[in-house]
């Protein structure tokens, strides 16, 4: 098979009724995933089902491991050795990860996990949806570390954000997640899928390995380097396991960026750290994707992302023939959070509400940047479920609440 | 930045197989942060010589490194190593080996690493028959956390964990390997390293899962508790307790009971992982 008969096979174009996890599973293969380890866990077990049958036919492998810890450590051993890999599955699975997805951002492994999520704790409600494991993704590890996650909301987005997803994976050299859930990875929608030739336009290949123009003192410069003030990155391209130019010890303790050696030098070690987080949060504006819909003249904002966007927006639309003036600010990255864009709703509206699938874990973010210009805190109202998806009627009794 | 030898270290003349090392290939010396005794040593320079012996490519065989007293090994280690976290080795070598076939890693364990934390890697990647190599280096203890109980110690020996001598059964490798699929299994100890480099080559030719014990002395941490304080107590101890797998066949199991039966257990050809996912890739090609 030569590379255009493997894309063609890896792009299912046509206009067809899938279900989200299938629709998720298309555009990671589209997006050039060529290596899926995964573990059967309910709400995702379509992703693995779909992969297995379809990463054969563009020459991909796929496996299924004994559990999702041996999945991930997989998925981190198949990037490293040059393959777009990746991972699926829901909360329980999920907490299994984190030991590796800690290692995996230390040394800046560009992978994609999707969480399809479903209610916790413990082993929780197998088949309803829930936003519970928003903490968990950046903060779940052990040590400190920044990730890139999107919360699409319907299948067509699950299948344009997975390549999205690879792409700011490849871009940032950082693990991305996308953030599905029970009813959405259920959910079956109309999905557009357009000729292999637009697809290769939005794919990101992984970067080539120039040993000329990535060597620090003859050897290879494997990690991101920042300068002083952390303003600037340096994000290179690494040697895959295999190749010559791969450096003779990969570690996986705390390093030196620029040597790659182990260090127990507390400022080197400090710099490591600051740098991997750094690289996502201060870059912030250029990683964020969020969506505005009539938030010009509006008096009261809706924060909110995944599948609550759907009922918020429709709440803005019954809202706005009434005459009330609501606009709708759809977070489509979760992390980074989009400071920028917060910040700016924030400075124009008098109120914000927040409807989340947990009990505020995005609105304790957004509560940091809730304040107009001359320092005059504006109140974040939460509209939280943990295991319901809001109807836009709760919305809408809302903003009448506190427009009162 | 520029490398020199450790202080008090610059006028030793280099092992000859030293320069066979990535430290020396990189910084010009080789050197170890094992113990005084500990085996290990050997071990890594019989990696070494089976290396330079064979002539490989070292890029093709890559060294997946876990957490364990072996850890520092890559500095003696002639190629290029991929440290993982305690007890995933396998699991990331099935998925270098399912992105690159035509890389054969070898993934170098401890007791702990391999028979406690990481077991469940190790019976699947066994039962699946990934071709690979793996090489657990077995020194009955917690060696680099302070001597702890480890799943290998011996019945009744004391350690940090164990301070008035209670003991559980330990776990035979060998036989767990056996159980869950391996294709290739040997056993051998520090005082049969020569053995050892014989069983490495023939693993490095196996096609499949190929698994080699080696059963090494800790001085530091299980001899200091156990009376058998020096680097030859316990190379004694362990080859006083070792019979060799021709003998041990006429031996009762009361007879074998805390000995480690050495040799080659098992060689075997069995379809590999790889052979079962390319045929498959293959048919759909058309």
């Amino acid at each position: 098979m030569n590379k255009d008969e493997i894309l063609k096979r890896s792009v299912y174009t046509g206009t067809h009724l899938l279900e989200g996890n299938v629709a998720m599973a298309e555009g990671c293969i589209a997006a050039g995933c060529r290596f899926f380890a995964g573990y059967p866990i309910t709400p995702q077990s379509e992703v693995p089902e779909h992969m297995a049958k379809r990463l054969p036919e563009v020459g991909g492998v796929f496996m299924q491991m004994e559990d999702e810890i041996a999945s991930i450590s997989a998925v981190v051993g198949a990037t490293l050795t040059g393959k777009k890999a990746m991972s699926s599955t829901s909360g329980p699975g999920f907490a299994l990860m984190q030991e590796t997805l800690s290692w995996a951002n230390l040394i800046e492994m560009p992978l994609v996990v999707a969480n399809v999520q479903r209610v916790g704790p413990g082993s929780g409600v197998v088949s309803l949806p829930t936003h519970g494991d928003i903490t968990q993704i950046k903060r779940g590890g052990n040590g400190e570390y920044e990730v890139i996650a999107i919360a699409p909301n319907s299948c067509q987005e699950l299948f344009d954000l997975s390549i999205v997803a690879f792409n700011l994976a490849e871009i940032w050299r950082v693990p991305t997640f996308i953030l599905s859930d029970a009813w959405l990875g259920h959910m079956r929608e109309k999905v557009v899928i357009p000729e292999p030739e637009e697809i290769k336009k939005r794919i990101v290949p992984r970067p080539e390995y120039i040993p000329a123009e990535n060597e620090t003192e003859g050897r290879p410069q494997i990690y991101t380097t920042a300068n002083k003030d952390f303003t600037e990155f340096n994000i290179p391209a690494f040697p895959p396991l295999g190749s010559k130019h791969f450096p003779y010890w990969w570690i996986s303790l705390t390093h030196s960026q620029i040597s790659g050696m182990i260090t127990e030098t507390p400022s080197v070690a400090d710099n490591t750290n600051m740098t991997i987080n750094y690289k996502i949060s201060k870059n912030e504006a250029k990683i964020s994707i969020v969506k505005r819909y009539q938030l010009d003249d509006a008096e009261i904002a809706i924060i909110t992302y995944g599948t609550p966007s759907r009922s918020a927006l429709e709440a803005v639309n019954e809202c706005r023939k009434e005459g009330i003036k609501v606009g709708l600010l759809r977070l489509v990255t979760v992390w980074p959070i989009a400071e920028t864009a917060i910040r700016e709703v924030a400075e124009k509206v008098k109120q914000i509400i927040v409807p989340e699938m947990n009990l505020g874990q995005i609105a304790e973010q957004i509560e940091r940047f809730a304040f107009h210009t001359d320092g005059q805190r504006i109140p974040v109202h939460r509209v939280s479920h943990t295991a319901i998806l809001h109807t836009p009627k709760e919305i809408i009794d809302k903003i009448k609440e506190i427009i009162q | 930045m520029s490398y020199s030898a450790p202080r008090g270290k610059e006028n030793i003349t280099p092992h000859p197989y030293g320069t066979n090392t990535q430290m020396h290939k990189l910084m010009g010396f080789p050197f170890t942060m094992f113990c005084k005794g500990c085996g290990y040593g050997s071990i890594a320079q019989a990696i070494c010589r089976v290396f330079k012996e064979e002539n490989l490519q070292e890029e093709l065989f890559p060294f997946i490194v876990n957490i364990g007293c072996y850890s520092s090994m890559p500095t003696v280690l002639p190629g290029k190593t991929f440290m993982t976290l305690h007890g995933r080795g396998i699991a990331v070598a099935t998925g270098v080996k399912m992105a690159n076939p035509k890389l054969k890693p070898i993934s170098i364990h401890g007791d702990g690493d391999l028979l406690s934390i990481g077991t469940n890697h190790f019976l699947h990647g066994a039962r699946r028959n990934v071709d690979m190599i793996v090489i657990l280096l077995n020194n009955n203890i917690y060696g680099m956390t302070g001597g702890q109980l480890a799943p290998t110690t011996p019945m009744g020996s004391k350690t940090s964990t164990t301070p008035y001598r209670y003991g559980e059964e330990p776990i035979d490798a060998v036989e767990l390997a056996k159980v869950s699929g391996a294709t290739y299994i040997a056993r051998w100890n520090t005082s049969t390293i020569r053995d050892f480099m014989k069983s490495f080559k023939k693993a490095l030719h196996h096609k499949g899962f190929s698994f080699i014990e080696i059963v090494s002395q800790c001085p530091t941490q299980f001899g200091h508790k156990n009376n058998l304080p020096k680097a030859l107590d316990g190379f004694n101890f362990i080859k006083n307790n070792s019979i060799r797998i021709n003998k041990a066949k006429d031996m009762s199991p009361e007879e074998l009971k805390g000995k480690y039966i050495i040799g080659e257990h098992l060689d075997i050809d069995r379809p590999t992982l790889w052979d079962r996912k390319s045929q498959i890739i293959e048919k759909l090609k058309d």
